[in-house]
């Protein structure tokens, strides 16, 4: 890591304050993506703001409407809180299943959104089920903050403060991880949602995406069936060594039908 | 403006304080400020679980936690976790079904087996062998090819259950 | 006598209670005084012109004590590392051995190359200057595709090896193989990719050197498993201490599998620098260091055949492998694909007429050397993949096709083809196991079941032979070692009657600290707390040849059993004279010297305190003390074998490959503790299913990155990729060693690929895709080869 100046405020106010002042400021929630980021000299800010000492941004608020998560809840704590589980069984299987023990522990439903990795979890739970971003300084739909790989409609010193998913009749999670680091190489969220079938990729291309095709199937049948047949192209999505564009295409129907399954 | 930063913390029932390089991550802060190096760093980038420790009563990667961060912070590592007994009985379920070779990995697998075990505890359960790989899956080892280590997380499960109902 | 141990117990290790605790040493562990640190600047690319280096600015960053780039080593005639093994090609003529300075002098030959040193006050400041360093490159093509290495327009490595062919060898009879083609009734062919491995043993390679300016002397405090060897090459070959001013320390070591056998850059600069600065010196890899330089394994293309008559037994086996060196030799790099492959590819067949050719290609590549089974798991890959490709083709069950071809138990001594002489086995009632303990017989229904399901089950064999226990001396000599493969003991009894038992095989996890106690605890009868063993010092112990090749034991405990055996000697004049008896009277049982037909009897210890308080001894024929050193060379290599049977299920639809039973039964002679034996299996076994499924380095063809330099690429087998193994045991004692014991800790390695990839390829025929898949059997390329059209 290079040398950096470390703050810690008490407030999302004073957060972005310091970020504003900063020459190259750079929050951090987690730090469970930042820090290896660091480590490897591939970042190298002038101050880093902590949001641990934001008490504000952590919590659970469960209502009839759907669920509230601050942005410095931890994976773990959405993975064990039984409200979740009771509201959105889905939501909180995802958190369970994001990295390892030790990495649920630390990392945070807000820096995941807001470093909005390719192949991180949350974004396509945000997308299909229609979730709300709210920052300090506005409110913004999920299909409109993911721009693209690592880009958001974050602006410069825009604090993420809460998540809020809307509940659905049904929703399930299935992801295929990549064999070495366990992120997502293919992870599909489907939900019966208010608004009808919604069906969020991640992992796949290079941004969290829906399948429109898919959720036309699902809204005249909600089956596995439905989707088993509908392919997506590989244009355009990611190719490593792990999986090519056609296997990960492959296994968007592959995961998308297992997901309506897990649904009921 | 100052890279360095006043901590003061409880490391293993001990309170520190200490200015840090804001850049210092949490094992080499107990490594080499310390003197604990009983906790190893295998990877750098939080894949391995070499580093890993307890903060505020919960595993964490060490080598992806900033020291500076942890002002007020409660932290416990193998040397803790030794003196207070608290895996006493894992330790000895290590050695009885050899579930330790190079010793690298060993101290991380013990915390880490240690908070499955205190879960467990809480859920009134003995873990299945595919529940304790589950849990274990971001500790590498590369000697045992795990099986022994499952077992003994297993016998220790299944001995603490017994003498919980008894 | 309390907590006597003996041979066979399963003894709980000594070295436990440090490991458990927190408290085991390991070199990054060290805090020495007014310690530096370093770092080293690495090329970041495959091949490149180094047309000019500024060091001024990292010179003048915070806290640096020295900056040293190639010139400066090559000013200080700092010797290149070497390839301590001559292997000489098809007409005699030694293999090429480019140059391999420690650090680049003016051309760099794969990414991670040594470009500098940087000496600073801490790490983080080193790692600062480093960036400073401004290095002005001539990127140039670079070739790390193996199969292309060869070919003609191939960009070259090296400006004296035409080609990039470090050798061409061979070994076997030609003509007799091509004799049995023109005969056979039925032929098989195989192309076969043994993919690159990264070791990655958890602990990242770390020096910490110290020069005492008022002696002169240096201490190496390293990463290594062979200690001694280090001290050796780097004194006769490349710094030119004296053996005797250099103490080489390896203390616990965190997992080696070959990769901490070779003598690296990092360390010899530590040593040359600390001398040339006056300060001690700590650097400590991380781990895309360890990706990067840490001697990779494997990486093998193969085409090969096997000529049966009508009965399907084996008449001919010729084989032609290229081998990747990767851009410099490691320290025994040569031997690896052709004394240590070559020669085991009779397997446990009888297959009369065997030709092997390989030929060694230079990459721009990390440098590629022995990892855990070095050679022989290669083989065996080969061997047992197209055994049961045969048995496919001719219709034949793939374990009745083994049977077959086996080499009967009357036949041994049994001299092969391809060399070696294998000493003893007995291979039918181990695969009868391996059937029994997998229901070999069930598969059937076993299959019939998953399909019904939509899976596709399949079962694989694995029936492999190792050479081990390296090695005679005048044997590897004869085949271009340049060192003795003998090892030391010393029994270093203290008055009190407690001893020090001293090996020159280093133990890195494979628990010797508790093995060799008890081979002690046994034959002397000196109780287990009573006994330490001490390895890993160069001015401790007398010498040792390290460890590798699953030979601690059978050539370390021969040792070990050697200089007990001295102990005993010396003992029994002792005891004679205490009891007024006849030196040939007395016997040795229990720890204990007795009169025989007497119960006139000297307990061990009490012989130790005469030995050391000499007042009623007879010193006119015996010297006082008890300290007895040995040294052991083999007369043979050992030959443990066994069989492995893999069963597994592949879910079609996303090409995951499950193991769902694994069984190991293995010949590994007499066993001194069977639990330390299971976790070698355990572990061996855990390696080679992370060949078969999952590792493999990936470099880009166009630029010569290493596309698989981290955890998030590099797929490392967890907890919940494995399964548990089902293990058994056929014991056939090694006949030549005073132990009976023939290595157990490249086996699982070694076996397991083939068993892994012949029940993939036995799911996979199901669909015809058997011949569409190599190694690692990623979800991606079963998906890929079941949908292959």
């Amino acid at each position: 890591m290079y040398d950096f100046a470390y703050h810690k405020p008490k407030s999302v106010a004073d957060a972005a304050a310091a970020v504003k002042k900063a020459s190259d400021g750079k929050l951090m929630s987690g730090g469970m993506t930042l820090i290896p980021t660091l480590k490897q000299r591939l970042a190298h800010p002038s101050d880093v703001v902590d949001l641990a000492g934001v008490s504000d941004l952590v919590g659970i608020k469960v209502d009839a409407t759907g669920v509230t998560i601050g942005a410095m809840t931890k994976h773990a704590d959405v993975a064990s809180s039984a409200d979740v589980a009771r509201a959105i069984p889905a939501l909180a299987a995802l958190a369970g299943g994001i990295g390892d023990r030790q990495v649920r522990n630390r990392g945070t439903i807000g820096g995941s959104v807001a470093n909005n990795d390719p192949a991180a979890d949350y974004p396509a739970a945000l997308v299909a089920l229609g979730a709300t971003v709210t920052t300090n300084e506005r409110k913004i739909a999920a299909e409109d903050f993911f721009k693209g790989m690592f880009e958001t409609a974050l602006k410069d010193g825009e604090i993420v403060t809460s998540v809020s998913f809307p509940t659905a009749t049904k929703a399930a999670y299935m992801k295929f991880p990549n064999p070495a680091s366990r992120y997502a190489m293919v992870g599909v969220f489907v939900a019966q949602t208010a608004s009808g079938p919604r069906v969020a990729v991640t992992g796949a291309g290079p941004a969290v995406f829906r399948v429109k095709a898919m959720e036309e199937a699902l809204a005249k049948s909600w089956s596995a069936d439905a989707v088993a047949n509908v392919k997506v192209p590989a244009e355009g999505l990611n190719s490593d060594i792990h999986a090519s564009a056609e296997y990960r295409a492959h296994l968007v129907t592959v995961m998308a039908k297992r997901a309506v399954a897990a649904a009921g | 403006m100052s890279t360095s930063v006043d901590v003061t913390l409880s490391v293993n029932g001990e309170r520190v304080a200490r200015r840090v390089e804001a850049r210092r991550h949490l094992v080499d802060f107990l490594r080499l400020d310390l003197g604990l190096t009983g906790t190893h760093t295998g990877c750098e980038h939080g894949v391995c679980g070499a580093c890993t420790v307890r903060v505020d009563g919960v595993i964490v990667r060490g080598c992806l936690v900033l020291a500076a961060s942890l002002d007020g912070a409660t932290v416990e590592t193998i040397e803790g976790l030794t003196e207070s007994g608290e895996i006493a009985d894992l330790q000895t379920a290590f050695v009885e079904r050899n579930a330790a070779q190079c010793g690298f990995c060993t101290p991380a697998m013990l915390l880490t087996a240690a908070d499955l075990l205190s879960a467990a505890a809480r859920d009134g359960a003995v873990p299945s062998r595919e529940a304790i790989r589950e849990h274990i899956a971001g500790n590498y080892c590369r000697c045992t090819g795990y099986h022994a280590i499952v077992d003994a997380i297993e016998t220790v499960a299944t001995a603490r259950a017994g003498k919980g109902r008894s | 006598m309390s907590n006597v141990s003996k041979i066979g117990d399963r003894v709980h290790r000594k070295e436990d209670r440090r490991f458990l605790t927190g408290t085991g040493r390991y070199v990054d562990d060290l805090q020495l005084s007014r310690c530096t640190h370093a770092h080293f600047l690495r090329s970041p690319h495959a091949h490149a012109r180094i047309k000019g280096i500024d060091t001024s600015k990292a010179a003048a960053s915070a806290g640096v004590v020295a900056v040293f780039t190639g010139k400066d080593t090559a000013d200080a005639k700092v010797g290149g590392l070497i390839c301590g093994w001559v292997v000489k090609d098809k007409h005699g003529v030694p293999h090429k051995a480019p140059g391999h300075p420690a650090i680049a002098l003016d051309t760099v030959r794969h990414v991670g190359d040594t470009v500098a040193m940087v000496i600073a006050d801490t790490a983080a400041n080193a790692r600062d200057a480093a960036d400073k360093i401004e290095v002005d490159y001539e990127v140039l093509p670079a070739i790390v595709d193996l199969t292309k290495a060869l070919s003609a327009g191939a960009p070259q490595v090296h400006s004296d090896v035409p080609g990039n062919l470090c050798y061409d060898w061979e070994l076997g009879d030609k003509a007799a193989v091509d004799a049995a083609f023109a005969k056979a009734a039925h032929v098989t062919k195989i192309d076969v990719v043994n993919n690159r491995l990264i070791p990655n043993a958890m602990e990242p390679r770390a020096a910490a050197a110290e020069y005492d300016r008022g002696t002169g002397n240096y201490t190496l405090h390293t990463t290594s498993q062979n200690p001694h060897v280090t001290r050796l090459v780097l004194s006769a070959f490349v710094l030119g201490i004296p053996e005797h001013k250099l103490r080489v320390i390896a203390p616990d070591v965190g997992g080696g599998f070959g990769s901490k056998i070779f003598i690296y850059a990092e360390e010899t600069l530590c040593v040359w620098a600390a001398g040339k600065v006056g300060r001690s010196i700590k650097w400590t890899a991380d781990r895309s260091e360890s990706f990067m330089t840490d001697a990779h394994g494997r990486d093998h293309v193969t085409h090969a055949e096997i000529a049966m008559d009508k009965d399907g037994k084996f008449t001919g086996f010729r084989i032609d492998t290229i081998a990747n060196m990767g851009a410099y030799l490691s320290t025994f790099a040569t031997a690896v694909p052709t004394y240590l492959y070559g020669t085991l590819l009779a397997g446990q067949y009888t297959t009369p007429a065997i030709h092997v050719n390989v030929r060694a290609a230079f990459t721009h590549t990390t440098p590629v050397d022995a990892y855990r089974g070095a050679g022989r798991p290669e083989a065996t890959y080969l061997v047992e993949s197209i055994v049961s490709k045969a048995a496919r083709e001719i219709g034949v069950d793939p374990a009745e096709l083994r049977k077959r071809n086996f080499i009967a138990p009357t036949a041994f001594p049994y001299q092969t083809p391809v060399a070696l002489t294998y000493d003893s086995g007995n291979y039918v009632p181990i695969i009868d196991e391996a059937m029994k303990l997998s229901d070999y017989a069930g598969f059937g229904a076993r299959q019939s079941a998953a399909k019904a399901k939509g899976k596709l089950r399949g079962i694989g064999i694995s029936s492999y032979i190792e050479a081990c226990g390296l090695a005679p001396s005048a044997v590897v000599g004869s085949l271009g070692a340049g060192v003795g493969q003998w090892e030391s003991a010393q029994l270093r009894f203290n008055p009190t009657g407690n001893v020090q038992v001293l090996t020159g095989s280093h133990s890195h996890g494979q628990g010797h600290e508790t093995t060799f106690a008890q081979i002690v605890s046994d034959k002397l009868g000196v109780p287990m707390d009573q006994i330490e063993v001490v390895h890993g010092d160069t001015s401790q112990v007398p010498f040792g040849m390290g460890t590798y090749g699953s030979r601690s034991l059978a050539v370390g405990g021969s040792a070990i059993m050697k200089a007990a055996d001295k102990i005993i000697a010396k003992g029994k004049k002792i005891a004679a004279h205490l009891m007024e008896a006849a030196e040939a009277d007395i016997v040795f049982e229990n720890g204990t010297f007795k009169v025989s037909g007497t119960d006139k009897n000297v307990p061990l210890a009490q012989a130790v305190f005469a030995a050391y308080v000499p007042h009623n001894y007879p010193i006119d024929k015996v010297e006082p003390g008890m300290d007895e050193n040995a040294f052991y060379d083999p007369s043979n290599f050992t030959y443990p074998s066994g069989t492995q049977i893999c069963e597994v299920e592949i879910d079609p639809d996303t090409g995951v490959v499950e193991i769902v039973h694994f069984v190991a039964v293995d010949d590994f002679g007499n066993i001194v503790n069977p639990m330390v034996v299971e976790g070698q299996v355990h572990g061996g076994i855990a390696q080679g299913v992370g060949q078969a499924l999952m590792e493999a380095a990936a470099y880009d063809n166009a630029t010569g990155q290493l596309l698989s330099g981290s955890y998030m690429d590099y797929t490392m087998p967890r907890a919940d990729d494995l399964p548990s193994f089902t293990l058994g045991y056929k014991t056939t004692p090694c006949p030549h060693n005073p132990l009976g014991v023939k290595g157990c800790g490249e086996a699982g390695a070694i076996a397991a690929p083939a068993a892994v990839m012949n029940a993939v390829r036995d799911a996979l025929a199901q669909v015809g895709a058997q011949d569409r898949i190599e190694m690692p059997a990623t979800p991606q390329r079963v998906w890929a080869a079941i949908n292959a059209r």
